[in-house]
């Protein structure tokens, strides 16, 4: 025992009846937690290496393992709290910035739990979406203020570029690198199959994953990973990464440990080097920048695909976002302050952006208010869990919803937030060859399908017991919603009345 | 083909250029952004002075402009070549990853800023005469040559040179002794290996603005290269 020495955060509790020493734990677990004492003749575990991942768990055959959080504490104290303590314990020994993954974890207010929606009762009859019609397809795009004629009085058709998504929902960015292949595999293939599309993120386009393009959109940031004339008439859309909403203001380093092999090539980076997109982009320092950037890039694609400008959740919001829509760009992505992430700094994490409930609501109405709200689409992220909250941010104002979290769940995470380790015992972010093969794209993807048909039908569920059969008819729709214990300001900012009223 | 781009926006100039079948020379250029974007397959010559972001993602073509450009030369350039007989704005060859720009005199700031490379994709950019700050500023691969053919007291490059590089190799002639590096570089004088590397950059600068290669290459040259690829990695500490 020393002063660096932190008890470990978890207990591993095996039932010594059930074990049968069969050591599918030892093999499964990257972290090297469990041996066997062939001696005693038993399995050992090292605590201090347990990320409670629940892969061992999940595989016993016997069903002879929990992880328990550990009940050796400090003292309690409200202020100074164990994981305040431990951090600073870790700081103290290392010098190190604490760096953490996935959204934020901390209880800030979940505003989508806090609304309730609507129903039809007497006066306007609900819809049965087994029976009836009920539409979910939507279409992301700059669209047109007037209808406009030619000569002849017909009809003039042409459309700025738009995405066409079978249901409100894609999948948000997420780079291969900062999770595996056969990730990819599974949301492309998923994507296809759903009529929905995925986001590169910024680490390129793999070969092999061409083929999914019009499912596929590819995003360009600050470093400029894998960037270049192919990957750009690859997908159906490009997206400009600005900002995203686990770290609000800083760029991303994906260790050297992860730039091996495909992920290199890819990015067109050297193994071994770190991949480091810096903060801003260092041609962009204003909305006339934005517009260059957006328009250099409609000009490299023939103004044959949509560009979409992705935007943290951050306090002027609403006026940035006015920018954006006055800058060419067809699509705003707005990540909240709960979005998830492969590695962020802790403090930045967990303290800096906005819920994207408050951020999607003045957005909108701030487009809105300056007539300006038809120039773009909104697609929101940033935690969204379930189908009522993609319900709740249509009705807010979005045209869609990303969700990275969600689908991660759907493919095997268990959320134990350690991400930037590259030991992913679910072969979800790592880009270890071992632990990759235990995520199968074919499961994965089906999961994946399953996932977004349930919600697709809760969606028209919701839908149709507000009495509405189009998720146009939605979109805005603040009418239908309604908040709990709120107050007044925030039902001022999201545009609502409180219950009851 | 010649593109008479007087009054012509930039939209309707790059769709000409684009449909044009043969090599295109555009004369009274003023101003107009994204020439040749993404473009493949020709050469092109510019008279007068095209605007920004001229050969951003440049696919293979040749743009060769006789006279200044202004900012964003090169964005994102993937192969290809550019020549310009002048100066450049800011940020020329940003996040370049394949192709060669030349630029006969100055270079305004963050030039060559986060240029990567990978196998034989290895960009280069030559610059004639001085650079502004920031040069090479994350620069992750491929090769930044500073020449400063010019008399005047000043170094031939700005403040914060190199910031954050954790690849590829900046040469910069002469000495650079009163040139602030940052600690993440490496500084030193180039061998005779080193320029020869270099050899064949400088000849081709020779040969499109006219100088004799013998007076470059017997000249010293400052190399500098990153301590580390990984300079970051003590930073984190997993929490």
């Amino acid at each position: 025992m020393s002063i660096e020495y932190i008890y470990p955060e978890f207990e591993v509790v095996r039932n010594e009846h059930r074990c049968i020493s069969c050591r599918v734990c030892e093999r499964q677990c990257a972290n090297e937690v469990h041996k066997l004492d062939a001696d005693a003749g038993c399995m050992l575990a090292d605590e201090s290496k347990c990320v409670n991942c629940q892969r061992c768990v999940s595989l016993c055959p016997t069903h002879a393992l929990k992880i328990v959080k550990n009940t050796c504490t400090f003292r309690e104290n409200a202020n100074w709290q164990n994981d305040t303590i431990k951090e600073i314990y870790k700081q103290a020994s290392s010098g190190g910035v604490l760096l953490s993954s996935m959204g934020n974890p901390k209880p800030f207010p979940v505003y989508w739990d806090k609304i309730l929606i609507n129903a039809s009762q007497v006066t306007n009859p609900p819809i049965d979406p087994l029976r009836e019609p009920m539409e979910t397809k939507v279409f992301l795009g700059k669209k047109p203020e007037d209808i406009t004629r030619d000569e002849n009085g017909n009809l003039k058709c042409e459309l700025p570029p738009q995405l066409s998504l079978s249901m409100p929902v894609m999948f948000s960015a997420m780079s291969y690198g900062s999770i595996s292949y056969n990730a990819h595999a599974s949301l492309a293939r998923a994507s296809k199959a759903l009529g929905i599309l995925y986001n590169t993120g910024e680490g390129g386009l793999h070969e092999d994953f061409y083929c999914y393009g019009e499912n596929t959109i590819v995003q360009v940031a600050s470093g400029r990973f894998g960037v270049h004339k192919d990957y750009l008439e690859a997908g159906a859309a490009i997206e400009i990464k600005m900002g995203q909403g686990a770290k609000p203001g800083i760029g991303g380093h994906l260790p050297g440990a992860k730039i091996v092999g495909d992920v290199s090539k890819t990015r067109m980076i050297p193994e071994g080097s770190d991949a480091i997109s810096p903060a801003p982009h260092h041609d962009i320092y204003s909305i006339e920048d934005l517009r260059q950037l957006v328009f250099s890039l409609k000009e490299a694609t023939e103004y044959k695909k949509p560009i979409i400008v992705k935007v943290a959740a951050v306090h002027n919001i609403a006026a940035i976002a006015s920018g954006i829509a006055r800058s060419g760009a067809d699509i705003i992505a707005i990540d909240g302050f709960r979005g998830g992430t492969g590695a962020a700094p802790t403090r930045i994490r967990d303290n800096v952006g906005i819920p994207i409930e408050l951020a999607l609501a003045s957005v909108d109405q701030r487009l809105r208010d300056e007539g300006i709200r038809s120039n773009v689409s909104l697609v929101v992220g940033g935690s969204i869990r379930s189908a009522s909250d993609v319900i709740k941010a249509i009705a807010l104002g979005a045209d869609a919803c990303s969700i990275a979290t969600a689908a991660l769940l759907a493919l095997g995470c268990h959320l134990c937030r350690t991400c930037q380790s590259g030991k992913c015992n679910w072969g979800i972010a790592t880009q270890n060859p071992a632990l990759v093969k235990r995520l199968n794209p074919e499961i994965g993807s089906q999961r994946l399908i399953n996932l977004m048909t349930a919600w697709n039908h809760e969606i028209k569920e919701l839908m149709g017991g507000m009495g509405i059969n189009s998720i146009e008819a939605l979109r805005g729709n603040r009418l239908m919603l309604r908040g709990v214990g709120l107050t007044n300001k925030e039902l001022e900012i999201l545009g609502i009345a409180h219950a009851g009223e | 083909m010649i593109i008479h781009a007087k009054d012509v926006n930039y939209k309707e100039l790059n769709a000409v250029l684009r449909e044009a079948a043969n090599d295109c020379e555009i004369i009274n250029c003023l101003g107009q952004r994204f020439i040749a974007a993404g473009v493949s397959d020709k050469c092109i010559r510019i008279h007068g002075i095209p605007g920004n972001a001229l050969g951003a993602y440049l696919n293979g073509a040749k743009i060769e402009v006789c006279g200044n450009a202004q900012d964003a030369v090169g964005d994102t350039m993937n192969n290809g070549e550019i020549i310009i007989h002048g100066n450049v704005g800011d940020a020329v060859g940003y996040a370049m990853r394949g192709g060669q720009i030349y630029v006969k005199n100055n270079a305004g700031y963050r030039a060559g800023i986060h240029m990567k490379a990978y196998r034989e994709k290895q960009p280069v950019i030559v610059i004639g005469g001085k650079c502004g700050s920031f040069l090479g500023e994350y620069q992750a691969g491929g090769m930044i040559i500073v020449l400063g053919l010019c008399a005047d007291e000043k170094p031939i490059v700005g403040n914060f040179p190199c910031t954050g590089m954790h690849g590829g190799k900046m040469y910069l002639r002469g000495n650079c002794d009163a040139i602030t590096f940052p600690q993440n570089v490496h500084v030193a004088k180039a061998s005779v290996d080193d320029i020869n590397e270099i050899a064949s950059y400088i000849q081709r600068f020779c040969v499109h603005f006219g100088y004799h290669e013998d007076d470059l290459l017997n000249s010293d040259y400052t190399l500098i290269t990153p301590d580390s690829k990984n300079p970051y990695k003590q930073m984190y500490v997993a929490n």
